[in-house]
């Protein structure tokens, strides 16, 4: 067992580690987990070091014989981790609440106790911060949610999600780039393009851009 | 170029897939059976990770525009070309206008089609595998339909037919059997957030595979696997094999199509050298686990790894011996 203000690091098989950071989902710490990413990238036998939220994961070129001089480095790296501030760009996402996609609306606003209004001008309001890219190509998870408007995820996930989908789960938020399985909860959609894989980089967005949601249009 | 004539279920274009683009969020997509699509290409000299096509259901029906060397590996078909029946794990050889039959799958979940020079679809984002969520690789990044011409790319292969040791023969487990696929686990994060007599129940299910398994993933039936207290991670980063445990209590394995990011809590990841046994692993059969270590599971890759080697050296021994003659 870890203490809890250490980080925790866990093996996904032979293909990959993951280290866990102690500590809030908050942006000061985000900014550690992407120092420890550019650091770990560089290390030998390290195909890539991906952000998740306060998390990084490290694939293998080829698989570590041994792990302890890895997780060494990892937990040196992440004490040593001074945050870098990205200066991101500021983008403008016009969303439409509820509707056909956004149908979970309504059911986080009774979960979270809150009117349907509520609801959308709470997740309207911050600026949020693009954490990490994950999941499935293009899509972002942010960082700013407000936690009144906290769900759990879905008990089963859905075999079947609108792209550009807006949804809740847990404590995070995001834009869902394409139509997949999911196991959050869309509340509204957006026609925004994400990623292409023609562009020189194919995802729209990196970690350290700011979103702001432009409430659109609110179908109650 | 080869032409579609027939297809059942979604068959793909796939190579060994596209492992270095997950900070875009994009998955590796691949070969559900990589060590048959290696075999396939090794039969042919091709490179190993030349793509070829994924086929799920049969029948499928294609045929050859130039005279060209093919194989089919991975699970056990009953085929035709030009009239003529052909083994699985077998090399071939089609003339320009034959017609290839694939008819039945006695076992195994995915047949390989591999071609002398492989597939030669555009490289996007370093690989030929079709990415079904994003819409690229592959055909324009769908499944194949009865039409659709692929290109392939210049071939050495010689011309000889030729058979080799199938995996699920060579690589068998001592333990394994006909109606029940075996793979091997190292346990993962929040393998500790289930008490002991959860993880026992874990280890002793057999446990059925759901109709809703697919290359996204395996989603398995079977007694409740949960938590002591309910588990929301937050979003990390994931790979192909890793098993999640929702709160229903009913484990998914992720596979290649899988999201790269998750949070459902991680009982365990199948080991890569057992996730091709995924793979091959039919709806509606059963899978059980076996615990194992991370430098047991290392040893397991080398044995692999020492079969498609093997696979190599015989390939190439039997081309010498001819050309000799």
């Amino acid at each position: 067992m870890t203490t809890p203000d250490r980080p925790r690091i866990s093996l996904l098989g032979t293909s990959a580690l993951l280290f866990e950071a102690p500590g809030a989902f908050d942006l000061p710490h985000q900014r550690r987990i992407w120092s420890l990413a550019a650091t770990a990238s560089a290390w030998p036998g390290i195909r890539e070091a991906i952000p998740g939220i306060t998390n990084l994961m490290l694939t293998f070129e080829t698989p570590p014989r041994e792990l302890k001089t890895l997780i060494t480095a990892l937990n040196d790296g992440w004490d040593e981790a001074e945050g870098i501030a990205i200066g991101g760009r500021e983008i403008k996402l016009p969303v439409t609440y509820g509707g056909e996609i956004g149908s979970s609306l309504k059911s986080v606003a009774d979960h979270c106790g809150l009117s349907v209004d509520d609801v959308v001008s709470i997740h309207a309001a911050p600026l949020y911060t693009v954490f990490a890219l994950g999941s499935h190509p293009g899509y972002c998870y942010l960082g700013g949610m407000d936690p009144r408007i906290t769900m759990p995820r879905r008990q089963t996930p859905l075999q079947r999600s609108a792209g550009g989908s807006v949804s809740i789960g847990g404590s995070q938020t995001g834009v869902s780039a394409s139509p997949g399985p999911s196991g959050w909860h869309a509340i509204g959609h957006t026609d925004w393009t994400f990623f292409d894989p023609s562009w020189p980089t194919p995802a729209a967005l990196v970690p350290g851009d700011i979103i702001r949601f432009e409430i659109e249009r609110v179908i109650r | 170029m080869i032409e579609i004539l027939s297809v059942t279920g979604p068959a793909s274009v796939q190579d060994l897939g596209r492992f270095d683009q997950y900070r875009f969020g994009v998955g590796t997509s691949g070969a559900m059976d990589d060590v048959a699509l290696r075999a396939g290409n090794i039969l042919l000299g091709n490179d190993e990770n030349a793509a070829g096509i994924e086929i799920p259901m049969l029948p499928f029906k294609l045929s050859f525009g130039r005279d060209r060397a093919f194989a089919l590996t991975g699970a056990g078909v009953e085929a035709e070309i030009a009239g003529r029946s052909i083994p699985p794990w077998w090399r071939s050889y089609a003339r320009a206008g034959d017609v290839l039959t694939i008819k039945a799958m006695s076992h195994g979940a995915r047949c390989y089609l591999t071609v002398g020079g492989g597939i030669d679809v555009p490289i996007v984002l370093g690989s030929r595998s079709t990415q079904f969520r994003g819409e690229f690789g592959g055909l324009h990044g769908r499944p194949l339909q009865p039409g659709d011409i692929l290109p392939c790319a210049a071939s050495t292969a010689t011309i000889g037919e030729l058979g080799i040791e199938p995996a699920d023969l060579t690589l068998a487990r001592a333990n394994a059997s006909t109606d029940e696929t075996i793979v091997r686990v190292v346990i993962a994060g929040e393998y500790d957030g289930f008490d002991g007599p959860t993880q026992a129940l874990f280890w002793r299910s057999s446990w059925k595979i759901t109709p809703q398994s697919n290359r996204y993933g395996y989603r398995l039936q079977g007694p409740a696997v949960k938590p002591r207290v309910p588990i929301e991670k937050r979003s990390h980063g994931i790979v192909p094999g890793v098993i999640q445990i929702p709160p229903n209590g009913q484990p998914i394995i992720q596979m290649r199509d899988a999201q790269t990011s998750g949070g459902y809590p991680k009982i365990a990841t199948v080991i890569r050298a057992d996730l091709w046994r995924v793979g091959q692993a039919r709806l509606g059969g059963k899978l059980r686990f076996e615990q194992t270590a991370y430098t047991d599971a290392l040893a397991a890759e080398a044995e692999m790894s020492a079969y498609l080697d093997r696979l190599r050296t015989n390939v190439r021994l039997v081309e010498e011996i001819r050309a000799c003659r």
